[in-house]
């Protein structure tokens, strides 16, 4: 080979040279995506001046993807907020003002003044927070104690409800327990990969790179399913292109070969498995006015499920032959059977990878479900290779949003507000008077906007999110924040989309600024300390919550009978959740080689607090976390973590320890042990192309972005990589419209339009008749146009197809 | 610290494609390698003829004919296309393109040669996609990320002929595969948009005079076919 012989040893000088540079190395996890990167950052005179991939990560081996090498240029934006910014005319909150700058007391006060007049006017309901699975796992805990435990309001969401909900519902659905059962070192192990809607290539690089060694040493296969070509199209033996909606068939049909045509049912593991009917016809989280709720017949009891025979999932399948699911999906008979036979072929290990191309889906987690089926029917489950994977978006989606429970309808540890016995295992793990807990499900991420257009939600605080950049039907929302009886918070160390649409912007430290911690993809947890100190004025989001509690006195949140029972009069919410004994036992941290605000400011280790306390959680449902201290020595450990050893595979006796002996497989999320097999059909979309709107719209994102471009875009490198979102067409299309490549053209929808370039020959390749628009770009607001559907199950929005039409600008 | 590159490298099979492609990298692999030639074009001013407008005629030729008019300049979309000014190194009032500034972006109506009254801009090539501006090489795999093992690859996912101009070439590697940009050049057009993206301080990928770069085989091989 040509080049054999000159790649370069990797960094031998310069690793050599930056030791010799005064810098001090330490470890982190990156801040971009799901896969969890581990990073070591170099820091001289208070500054991130170096980084490099850590060596001694198993997740990446010491690479990075760009995002990660310029990560040193993320924190040190020209526009980095530091003195909080209030809409203010005349010296006075204006909803119509101009951002001012106040102080940080000023802007706490006005806080104050908003939430208590909303809180006594409408109660707890009319105030929301929207997080964020980039939080890091102490400012979720501490978000979930200041809303659920403090002001008794259930209305908090992630961003992540648009990230992996329908992942989540499915996980706790067919299993009981969520996040993934295997790990990275599946793909090792595997001898196919299959991409169900997932482009791997680009949202999750470093993972992907594993994969493709497996498939350039010849070791593996690779199937990708998708709606349009895209780059990880490239090292795939076979690329599929769907109809939109229709992988609900695709999975149906291969479930329908191992088990009615080629009788490839792994009968032993059959035993570990329940069949049920779940409920169709169900709506598509629309609001109720909306004629497609109307008219469908379940939207009350869409949860439901039935018990069911094998013998009745059988004959359900029966309908998806080959023929039958080719002329609905467009895939060929042929590839179908190709992808079938490699399910039901019991030597080949299977991975199945996917990410927001099937849970951004208004049958989220029905094709989640799905896709578990073909898994659990042949028995390809919880061992090295065998491995149905679901990949998250976020740094911390598991982490953060959904272990600490971040979500309107959770609680720490996979426990729920709506069970009573669940609430009760809360109050008593921290600290709290029975009864406390609010027990009605708060507003999911799409119905906090949508009652914040109805001012039912009155005060929004956005953190650590760039909602107004990332909701679908995106217009609606923007409106509703300017409406004068509503008042929005923007906490971001920079003034995104969101910002400019809130009333007030609260400048935030971010990721190294900060002790933290993040849990990635493979249930991985990840601890860093803080590098540097943030810029002058801005605070931490943990900070954020933690001092905003002190200006509530719980006799004016909690109802008397519960001040009473904790002997609290008097007393703060600070006091309550934050400074109790169980807190602030650990003491400040030496901060001589590195610093630690949030400690320093309250007093007492406050991360390690509520790490101790929220630890209680982890082991009511097999999610056991180590102590805090470990997590600083080593790189991540994947949970559960039980007698100091981590966890690879779940339910499988010999890998799992909460499997008991002599039964092989015990997916104890459920009470029988049990998992699930769920009957579900192919149902259309919402919305599908017509006369007018003739064009399916597919959103996504590219390699160079992530989080909405809030910070990749502030890299010069990054931006000049990729500077706008352009509307990737085929060139058949384009030409039908008059379009040429680079004409400026416009995404209309019935819901908005917006304007930007067309691309024929980019990375991504539609079929006739669809387009790609990426979303991370503020000046191409891809989601006025998109559709606010959401799976009736997860809540979880479909930001992969919509009609639309494109016309020439 | 150690450094993070993989301890040994799979001995990878060479490819039909990489047979069959007319990659640059072995020319390539030999400017890296410290070669005499290595030294001679780095930067700007080894370039022998600057980059010239798409159709642009052979340089001779084109400063023959190019009227200095601005009429390319002017109507290109993006500003792509500037006008040399005295002590630049290039001919005075001639069009020229900086790619790592404003690379062309290969306008399918070509408006820049509609407008040149001269001919200096040829109206004879048709498609865009015929234009041999330069060439891109990959001329520093040291600094190259890619080259590093890491995910970079913005130069191939920026190139208008993704696929054919650029394509990747999947080296295995201990552990994760590399991801190799490779250029072909009976397909580059040498519109600079790898140029212009590349995430290193300096490029490490740039496009050259055609003539300065291109190898050429003794006329008695013929290249082997594979049945």
């Amino acid at each position: 080979m040509a080049t054999a012989g000159v790649v370069p040893k990797m960094g031998v000088k310069d690793a050599a040279a930056a030791e010799g540079e005064g810098i001090r190395w330490d470890k982190a996890a990156c801040r971009f995506c799901g896969v969890g990167c581990g990073v070591e950052i170099g820091v001289k005179d208070g500054k991130m001046v170096a980084c490099r991939g850590d060596a001694k990560s198993p997740v990446n081996r010491g690479m990075m993807c760009i995002k990660g090498y310029f990560l040193p240029k993320i924190m040190y934006g020209k526009d980095r907020l530091t003195k909080p910014l209030l809409r203010m005319k005349n010296g006075k909150f204006d909803k119509n003002g101009d951002f001012t700058p106040i102080t940080w007391d000023q802007a706490f006060d006005i806080m104050e003044q908003k939430y208590k007049e909303a809180l006594k006017k409408k109660g707890p309901e009319s105030v929301a927070m929207f997080g964020s699975g980039q939080w890091t796992i102490f400012e979720g805990i501490a978000a979930s104690k200041f809303m659920k435990a403090g002001l008794l309001s259930n209305n908090l969401d992630p961003n992540a409800r648009h990230c992996m909900a329908s992942a989540v519902g499915a996980f706790i659905r067919t299993f009981g327990v969520d996040e993934p059962m295997g790990c990275y070192d599946d793909i090792e192990a595997a001898d196919v990969f299959v991409l169900w809607g997932s482009n791997m290539a680009e949202m999750h690089p470093m993972l992907y790179t594993r994969v493709t060694n497996r498939k350039v040493t010849g070791k593996a296969k690779v199937y990708v399913l998708s709606t349009f070509t895209h780059r990880s199209s490239e090292i795939a033996d076979k690329t599929m292109i769907f109809t939109p909606q229709t992988d609900l068939a695709i999975a149906n049909c291969i479930a329908n070969y191992i088990v009615n045509e080629k009788k490839a049912v792994n009968k032993d593991f059959l035993k570990y498995v329940n069949f049920k009917r779940g409920t169709w016809d169900t709506g598509y989280g629309l609001r109720p006015e909306h004629p497609l709720q109307k008219k469908a017949k379940n939207v009350k009891t869409a949860k439901k499920m039935h018990p069911a025979t094998f013998e009745e999932y059988a004959k359900h399948i029966k309908k998806y032959t080959f023929k039958y699911t080719a002329k609905l999906s467009g895939v060929s008979e042929k590839d179908l059977k190709t992808l079938a036979k490699v399910y039901a072929n019991p030597k080949k290990k299977v991975m199945s990878f996917w990410t927001m191309g099937m849970n951004q889906h208004t049958r989220g987690v029905w094709i989640n479900q799905l896709v578990y089926n073909l898994h659990l029917l042949t028995g390809k489950i919880s061992e090295p290779g065998n491995s149905p994977f679901s990949l998250t978006g976020q740094p911390s989606a598991c982490g953060t949003a959904r272990e600490v429970g971040t979500f309107a309808h959770r609680l720490p540890g996979d426990l729920v507000v709506f069970k009573e016995a669940h609430r009760t295992k809360a109050e008593e793990l921290w600290g709290l008077p029975k009864g406390l807990l609010p027990g009605k499900v708060g507003t999911h991420a799409v119905k906090m906007m949508r009652n914040l257009e109805d001012k039912k939600v009155n005060i929004l605080w956005v953190m650590c999110a760039n909602a107004f950049q990332d909701y679908a039907n995106l217009n609606h929302w923007l409106k509703a924040a300017r409406d004068p009886e509503n008042f929005v918070i923007c906490s971001d160390p920079y003034p995104t989309m969101s910002g400019m649409a809130a009333d007030l912007m609260l400048p935030t430290a971010m990721w190294m600024e900060k002790e933290g911690a993040y849990g990635n993809s493979e249930r991985r947890t990840q601890f860093w300390r803080q590098q540097v100190n943030p810029p002058k004025g801005a605070k931490s989001d943990l900070w954020q919550l933690v001092e905003f509690s002190k200006r509530f006195k719980v006799d004016e949140v909690w109802p008397a009978d519960k001040v009473k029972a904790a002997n609290a009069s008097g007393k703060t919410l600070y006091d309550m959740l934050f400074a109790t004994k169980a807190i602030t036992q650990y003491p400040v941290p030496d901060t001589s080689e590195f610093a630690n605000d949030d400690a320093t400011d309250f007093g007492f280790h406050i991360h390690k607090g509520l790490w101790e306390e929220y630890r209680k959680f982890s082991r009511v449902k097999h999610h056991d976390l180590a102590p805090f201290d470990e997590y600083h020595k080593v790189r991540g450990l994947r949970w559960p973590v039980v007698n100091g050893k981590e966890t690879l595979w779940r339910y499988r006796e010999g890998y799992d320890p909460f499997v008991e002996k002599g039964s092989g497989i015990q997916f104890y999320g459920k009470p029988d042990k049990k998992a699930l097999v769920l009957m579900y059909p192919y149902e259309p979309p919402p919305e599908m192309p017509d006369d007018e709107y003739d064009m399916w719209l597919v959103t996504g994102r590219v390699l160079e972005h992530w989080h909405s471009g809030s910070m990749t875009m502030r890299v010069p490198e990054l931006y000049r990589a990729f500077p706008n979102a352009k509307i990737f067409m085929h060139p058949k299309d384009a030409k039908k419209r008059g379009l040429k490549r680079n004409d400026l053209a416009k995404v209309v929808t019935r819901r908005g339009e917006v304007t930007a370039r067309v691309e024929t020959k980019g990375r991504n390749k539609p079929p006739e008749g669809r387009i790609f628009v990426p979303w991370f770009d503020a000046n191409v607001l891809i989601n006025k146009c998109t559709l606010d559907a959401t799976d009736p199950l997860s809540k979880q929005t479909d930001y992969k197809k919509c009609a639309a039409k494109v016309i020439k600008a | 610290m150690a450094p993070a590159t993989p301890k040994k490298r799979a001995a990878g099979n060479i490819g039909r494609r990489e047979f069959l492609s007319l990659s640059l990298r072995s020319m390539a692999g030999m400017l890296a390698g410290g070669g005499l030639l290595g030294l001679y074009i780095k930067g700007e001013k080894a370039r022998s003829a600057p980059l010239r407008p798409p159709s642009a005629l052979a340089e001779e030729d084109f400063l023959g004919r190019c009227l200095r008019c601005g009429l390319c300049a002017k109507d290109c979309p993006y500003d792509a296309i500037r006008m040399a000014t005295p002590g630049g190194g290039i001919v005075t009032g001639t069009p020229y393109i900086e790619a790592r500034k404003i690379p062309c972006y290969m306008c399918e109506d070509i408006p820049c040669q509609k407008a040149c009254p001269s001919g200096a801009l040829d109206k004879g090539m048709e498609h865009i996609e015929q234009a041999r501006m330069g060439l891109a090489v990959l001329h520093d795999q040291e600094t190259c990320l890619a080259y590093l093992g890491q995910r970079c690859e913005v130069c191939y996912r920026a190139c208008p002929l993704l696929g054919t101009a650029m394509t990747i070439e999947y080296k295995p590697g201990e552990n994760a595969a590399y991801f190799l940009p490779i250029v072909h050049s009976e397909a580059c057009t040498g519109c600079g948009f790898c140029e212009h993206v590349c995430i290193l301080d300096k490029p490490a990928i740039k496009v050259f005079d055609i003539a300065l770069v291109k190898g050429e085989r003794g006329p008695h091989y013929r290249k082997e076919v594979l049945r």
